[in-house]
């Protein structure tokens, strides 16, 4: 479970961009390439350092009209840190 | 009639959809290169063909890869850092949008360059070395450029670039892979890629003094897995296994076709970057095709796209979805028939001759006083140029 109160951000050798043939976000790093899902790419654009995972839970939330998305974030979360995705 | 025009052309849409966009655009802008690397994957008679494509032509690619969808880029060759317009190059590429990657032997980099590039939104560097020893990385590269990468390297870091280290293998240095792997760490590497050469171009007319042994093989895979344990994540290793050596064959190009699309230097496209090596093909040129026409409908790119050009015993194969079959240069190279299986698959029926090769390795290997090693120079390319026309046409009565 990470902390409600860690303020992820994207890690330094990652990019992130919306890629219109693609149809989703895309993260990109030295010679390669992660096709986001829509989920991942809405949790992801709100790593900005900024805002802590609280508010990204209830930033996202908000925008797709849905409660009890906790979970979902902080599994996603983990898994990008594991990765080194996010900082 | 115009019914009939709408049709067709609504179905030509909805057959191109199915053919998903290239990803992955590899410039190769120029054939010429300072090193003289006997493993080199690119063509023999590279020399033979000096046209290269201008900067607005390149500008040109660029543009158009990036509209069918191509979000990585990468500049290579030979040697980049030749062309005294590669930054203008990356500048477009970072405008339109692309993650743009410098992949080079180093040879080139000054500060004033590597300033210009990370102020133009250059993105990432992949930096060769052919050894950890300033001996064997300029004798494998017929130059003397050891202590010359080792600036570059600083450089790179000083420009707080990601940086990915490339060191080819083989007999000659895989025994020092724990040397290689600290020099990288004293580097500040990120990435490290270990690749053991792959049998094209350069590297296949060498590949008799190069191919390791299966011993020598498994002591470095050993020391590369007590290095994993012990740097963890600080340096990402990867380690390619040597094709010949495995039961199943790479995904090459994860597909025919299917991601990657190379431009070499006079503007061949090329769904692979050894493919002009394949007999038969034409590959169409981007100063005479648009790269969309080239990705979706020309035969170059079809030919083995999907699975229907596929014999047995790939046709009926489960794994055909997983590796494609593997390589159809390696095919070609091996079995004289690119639509054959990579013989490297157990299930190919010319797997013996892969068997074989590496055996040799083992009990009678070829060394280089036997069999000298061959540099890539222009000098050794010429040897390989395609008889004259005129020659030709003297044969015939």
């Amino acid at each position: 479970m990470s902390d409600l109160t860690a303020k992820p951000k994207l890690a330094r050798l990652f990019r992130m961009q919306w890629e219109e043939a693609q149809g989703a976000y895309v993260l990109l790093y030295p010679e390669g390439m992660v096709k986001l899902n829509q989920s991942a790419g809405e949790i992801l654009k709100r790593c900005d350092g900024e805002r802590d995972v609280a508010a990204i839970v209830a930033d996202i939330e908000q925008a797709f009209g849905a409660t009890g998305l906790e979970p979902e974030v902080n599994g996603f979360i983990e898994i990008a840190t594991e990765r080194g995705w996010i900082v | 009639m115009d019914l009939l025009r709408l049709q067709l052309s609504e179905a030509g849409l909805s057959e191109q959809k199915l053919i998903p966009p290239p990803l992955w655009l590899l410039a190769e802008i120029t054939y010429k290169c300072p090193l003289h690397c006997v493993f080199c994957y690119n063509p023999l008679n590279y020399a033979e063909n000096r046209n290269e494509l201008s900067t607005a032509q390149w500008i040109d690619v660029l543009q158009q890869a990036r509209k069918l969808g191509a979000a990585q880029l990468g500049f290579s060759g030979g040697e980049p850092l030749v062309r005294d317009d590669l930054e203008e190059l990356i500048g477009e590429g970072h405008r339109l949008g692309f993650y743009t990657n410098l992949i080079t032997s180093g040879i080139g980099l000054t500060e004033t360059r590597i300033a210009r590039m990370k102020e133009l939104g250059l993105d990432h560097i992949q930096l060769s070395f052919q050894d950890s020893t300033k001996e064997m990385n300029d004798f494998l590269s017929s130059t003397k450029t050891f202590e010359l990468k080792s600036r570059v390297a600083k450089l790179i870091k000083q420009y707080d670039y990601p940086m990915v280290l490339n060191v080819v293998l083989h007999r000659y240095n895989l025994d020092h892979v724990g040397r290689i792997i600290e020099m990288a760490v004293e580097m500040g590497v990120e990435y490290l890629e270990l690749a053991n050469t792959q049998y094209y171009g350069w590297g296949m007319v060498n590949r008799d003094q190069l191919i390791p042994t299966r011993d020598q093989l498994e002591r470095a895979e050993a020391v590369v897995n007590e290095y994993r344990a012990k740097l963890g994540n600080k340096v990402r290793i990867l380690f390619v296994v040597p094709d010949y050596f495995e039961e199943r064959p790479k995904a090459c190009m994860n597909g025919w076709g299917s991601v990657f699309l190379a431009v070499a230097a006079d503007g061949a496209a090329l769904p692979c970057h050894a493919a002009k090596s394949l007999p038969g093909l034409q590959f169409p040129n981007v100063t005479e095709e648009t790269l969309q026409n080239i990705w979706y409908k020309s035969d170059a790119f079809n030919r083995y796209r999907g699975d229907a050009w596929m014999k047995e015993p790939c046709r009926s194969c489960s794994e055909k979805d997983k590796d494609f079959g593997g390589c159809r240069c390696q095919a070609y190279a091996l079995t004289g028939a690119a639509e054959n299986a990579d013989p490297v698959c157990s299930k190919s029926p010319h797997h013996s001759d892969v068997k074989q090769i590496v055996m040799q390795a083992q009990t009678k290997p070829v060394t280089a006083e036997e069999k000298p090693l061959l540099f890539r120079t222009d000098a050794n390319s010429m040897r390989y140029a395609s008889i004259p026309i005129k020659e030709e046409r003297n044969k015939v009565p």
